[in-house]
């Protein structure tokens, strides 16, 4: 049988496509395979809308807060030099600090804002990561995988949000009341909010969504008719840092009347 | 010069530290023992049958807890579908020690047995452990 070039480069094709497809098979028993589960919750491209309207008191973020973090036996430690977040508060001038200024609400100043890994469409801390541990899903969540981190902090520098904490001490004492169903994580590794991808996986919804009563709303940018999509077409949103091209998934409604007044015209 | 009684013992001495290991295991080695399966989920199971059989378990449950790993967090796929068509979630807390929820007589004996100290607990825990030592 004789083969022409055209012939040869298909047969190579095949038997290269063929090779691959065997070496990439994760290991299984005999006759089995991994798929993903029935009723995940998916998207192309996952984000979320803060609407901080409805976030006027240290209990409604509290809230939220203890919910993610008692759902991924995240460690409360005291010190703040060894303290590890997930989800967390901070004050509008911290959050915003080139779109604040001098004469904003008083009531807005005093509020606090929930602040999370934003998710990045182009995330700088999962460029540092020098083995991986830390990657972009294909739904835009940034995942991290823990067994991997080497603990070098590389992403902690490159994360220009403050979204990520490093494992000073073991972080098991800290853990307050345990969820079974989550690991911890070690001495000398990097965590963060993981979008709960462990459960939109499974079919559950976002945690701090959950518990938010309407303050967090999760859904697909890419879908025109989803929650976020039209909560941002509705409103005037805010990111944090636009100008650094991190490009995050995390949005903001700012109330534009935050002690509720009469508006009074003059004109 | 060869052979002499300073050289002999030498090579004796010699071969004595390299053999220590086996002479030490030889008086002092416990026996393997069976890992128990002896658990509330096991015992309530009709058919004793893990995901896949004993012996393949056996042989390659480190790197089939690997390629989970692997499956769950960098290809989303959560759900593990064996020959007989059973589907199991793709967790090493949620399903293999929900059934094996015996550290100490399942997975250490046999660890101990074979020298080889798994980094797993430091984050996975045992059921067991919470429930009677509370988290540590
Ligand atoms: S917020 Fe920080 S940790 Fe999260 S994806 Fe963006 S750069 Fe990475
Ligand atoms: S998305 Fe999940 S992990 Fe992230 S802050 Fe909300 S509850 Fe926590």
């Amino acid at each position: 049988m004789s083969l022409d070039r055209r012939g040869f480069l298909k047969l190579a094709g095949f038997i290269g496509l063929a090779a691959g497809t065997a070496c990439a098979r994760r290991l299984a028993g005999p006759g089995s395979r991994y798929t993903t589960a029935d009723g995940a919750l998916e998207a192309k491209r996952w984000a979320m809308v803060i609407d901080m309207r409805r976030f006027t008191t240290a209990g409604d973020t509290q809230r939220v807060i203890d919910a993610c973090h008692k759902a991924h036996n995240v460690p409360r430690i005291d010190d703040v030099r060894h303290e590890v977040k997930w989800i967390w508060t901070d004050t509008f001038d911290h959050v915003f600090p080139d779109q604040t200024h001098a004469h904003l609400p008083k009531a807005l100043q005093e509020r606090p804002f929930l602040l999370l890994c934003n998710q990045c469409d182009n995330p700088p801390c999962t460029r540092v990561c020098p083995t991986d541990a830390t990657y972009r899903l294909a739904d835009g969540i940034v995942a991290q995988d823990y067994h991997r981190c080497i603990g070098c902090r590389f992403c902690m520098a490159g994360c220009p949000y403050g979204a990520r904490s490093f494992n000073w001490v073991n972080p098991r004492p800290y853990v307050g009341e345990v969820n079974p169903e989550f690991p911890t994580r070690s001495i000398g590794v990097v965590e963060k909010c993981n979008f709960c991808v462990d459960r939109l996986e499974r079919g559950e919804v976002v945690r701090c969504a959950e518990v938010s009563a309407g303050g967090i709303v999760v859904g697909d940018l890419n879908d025109p008719e989803s929650e976020v999509s039209r909560l941002l077409e509705r409103h005037y949103t805010l990111t944090r840092k636009p100008q650094l091209g991190a490009r995050p998934n995390v949005f903001y409604i700012v109330d534009d009347n935050v002690t509720g007044g009469e508006e009074e015209y003059v004109g | 010069m060869q052979g002499t009684p300073k050289n002999v013992a030498a090579v004796a001495i010699f071969f004595l530290v390299i053999a220590a290991p086996h002479l030490i295991n030889l008086v002092y080695a416990k026996a393997w023992t069976r890992p128990s399966e002896d658990t509330p989920r096991i015992r309530a199971l009709a058919e004793k049958e893990c995901l896949e059989s004993e012996g393949w378990m056996r042989r390659h449950h480190m790197d089939l807890l690997l390629a989970w790993r692997d499956a769950a967090l960098r290809d989303t796929d959560r759900v593990y579908q064996n020959g007989r068509g059973e589907r199991y979630d793709v967790s090493l807390m949620r399903t293999c020690l929900n059934c094996h929820s015996n550290r100490a007589e399942f997975c250490d004996r046999c660890h101990a047995f074979a020298a080889v100290e798994p980094d797993c607990w430091q984050c996975h825990y045992a059921p067991e452990q919470v429930a009677k030592e509370g988290w540590r």
